[in-house]
């Protein structure tokens, strides 16, 4: 795309002047740009929210092994150290008989009631909580830890894993596919809003050409119209997107305290800097989609 | 400046240019007569490649139309001005944007075209009009504006396709003298044209056109054949 660069001057005119006189159309291919991308971006954020928690809760998965009342000292230790040689765990915490009870105490609340409607005994057995590298390998290490001898019940979320796991699975998916009939929806919006942009100008593109103009005088102020356009629809949808998901999350989260919520500035500038940079594409496409027709002959 | 070797041009069809040879040379006036659908205005269109001949060569400034890289045309057009009969100004532009705009799409520089504008309206006897809308100018002051246009990047060849079809007779004279003076400036000039009595009273080369064939090509010619 060879360009003098005195005649940069004229394009970027060129592009300001049409922004000022089609300002419905412009205001529309902002608005569906925005619209989209905010769809969009939301649906992001809902995916990526959605395997946070199921992260959280699948990495929450962890086997109880509770212990026969005889097995205590080093029959403890002995187990302990067999369960950690298993290759798929990743560590092993033994949990006495008092700090379980403490644990409920906590659960249900001060005042020592449980101890005082206990009277005094301890029910509780001691038991030991393993933890996996990847909480798929559940099943597997829960069935080797209930052959051990001294172990009498192992407990885990049997079957919860596999539901958690068939629902993030599916949302994950259903929510990329609406992303990606999201972006698409964006980029005809788009390109329709400039062909119209182009067919309202087509008098001044052909005047153009019949003067001599180079294809790509004609096309830049185009393009810099879609990229003026794209961005400034990603600009508002990513400012929407910022204060809404802020004021839901604050929600959400007083709501129901228990329910991780993605929040990191991180992740947010990326899906933001993501978002700028679809917009410009989704107006640079566009453009040059509607361009193509204009610039034969 | 301007030669056909046995041009035919189809469309699906029809035959909108068959067998055309006709040389113009620099510094010439020639009329282009012939009933609607003679072929004038494809012709034109070859000149400036906005159609390409189906069989035959074209040659526009000594270099091969025909043959011309998508890459090329920009640089042929910008030795050519374009008159139409609607005079195809930007309404939403003055009289001087409009002319300044053809030397902006060209890559002029600022300065350049500060200097170049005025000096073409004012040779169009336009100056009062620089600043106004095509709407507020009469048809023949419209008229002027294009072809100030046209002239503004000093083409070697101007071509008017029908520039007298919208105006009133005193007008149409007005802006055939303009080109007239236009062409003793050296500039060649070519003219579509069914203005019977302004070809009968100049007596320039005629060339008329009938079914696409080139029937009559005449020094001093007439808008119908003599006989």
């Amino acid at each position: 795309m060879p360009m003098l660069p005195k005649t940069w001057g004229h394009i970027v005119q060129e592009s300001i002047r049409s922004l000022k006189r089609n300002g419905w159309l412009n205001f529309a291919a902002v608005g569906t740009t925005a619209v989209s991308l905010f769809i969009l971006g939301f649906a992001v954020l809902l995916v990526i929210n959605t395997n946070f928690i199921a992260g959280s809760v699948e990495s929450n998965v962890e086997i109880r092994a509770y212990l026969n009342d005889g097995v205590t000292g080093d029959a403890i230790t002995t187990l302990q150290t067999q369960i950690q040689a298993i290759p798929e765990v990743k560590d092993v915490r033994f949990i006495s008989k008092d700090e379980a009870l403490a644990d409920l105490g906590q659960q249900f609340g001060q005042n020592g009631q449980l101890q005082e409607s206990l009277g005094g005994s301890n029910p509780l057995p001691n038991s030991l909580e393993v933890r996996t590298t990847d909480p798929l390998d559940v099943d597997g290490v829960a069935n080797l830890i209930s052959s051990l001898p001294g172990v009498d019940q192992v407990r885990y979320g049997q079957g919860v894993v596999d539901k958690l796991f068939q629902l993030t699975y599916w949302i994950r998916l259903v929510g990329l596919t609406i992303v990606v009939l999201i972006g698409l929806c964006a980029i005809f919006l788009i390109a329709t809003t400039i062909r119209l942009t182009m067919f309202a100008r087509r008098r001044e593109i052909g005047i153009m050409k019949l003067v001599g103009a180079t294809d790509w005088y004609v096309r830049w102020p185009f393009l810099l119209e879609g990229i003026i356009l794209g961005a400034a629809g990603s600009l508002i949808a990513i400012a929407v997107l910022f204060f809404s998901y802020r004021t839901l999350a604050s929600k959400i989260t007083a709501a129901m305290p228990f329910l991780p919520l993605m929040n990191s500035s991180l992740v947010l500038l990326q899906l933001f800097g993501g978002l700028l940079a679809a917009g410009i594409g989704l107006g640079v496409i566009g453009s040059l989609i509607s361009l193509h027709r204009y610039l034969q002959a | 400046m301007i030669q056909f070797f046995n041009v035919s041009k189809v469309y699906n069809s029809a035959k909108a240019l068959v067998g055309a040879t006709l040389q113009i040379d620099r510094g010439e006036f020639v009329f282009l007569v012939g009933p609607s659908g003679a072929g004038k205005t494809t012709l034109l269109k070859m000149i400036l490649r906005e159609e390409v001949p189906t069989r035959g060569q074209v040659y526009v400034c000594g270099r091969s139309v025909t043959r011309m890289k998508h890459g090329e045309i920009p640089a042929l057009r910008r030795q050519i001005g374009m008159v139409f009969q609607d005079f195809r100004l930007l309404q939403e532009r003055t009289a001087y944007e409009n002319v300044a705009f053809a030397m902006q799409v060209i890559g002029s520089g600022r300065a350049e075209i500060g200097r170049r504008v005025p000096e073409v309206l004012e040779q169009m006897g336009l100056k009062k009009a620089a600043g106004m809308f095509p709407k507020q100018l009469s048809g023949g002051e419209q008229q002027r504006v294009a072809i100030a246009r046209a002239l503004v990047n000093k083409p070697a060849l101007l071509i008017a396709d029908e520039p007298t079809g919208n105006l009133d007779r005193d007008t149409a004279w007005e802006i055939i003298n303009c080109l007239q003076e236009i062409n003793n400036q050296g500039t060649t000039v070519m003219i579509a044209t069914h203005a019977r009595e302004i070809v009968d009273t100049l007596r320039q080369r005629v060339i008329a056109l009938e079914n696409g064939r080139v029937v009559r090509d005449e020094c001093e010619g007439a808008y119908a054949n003599a006989t």
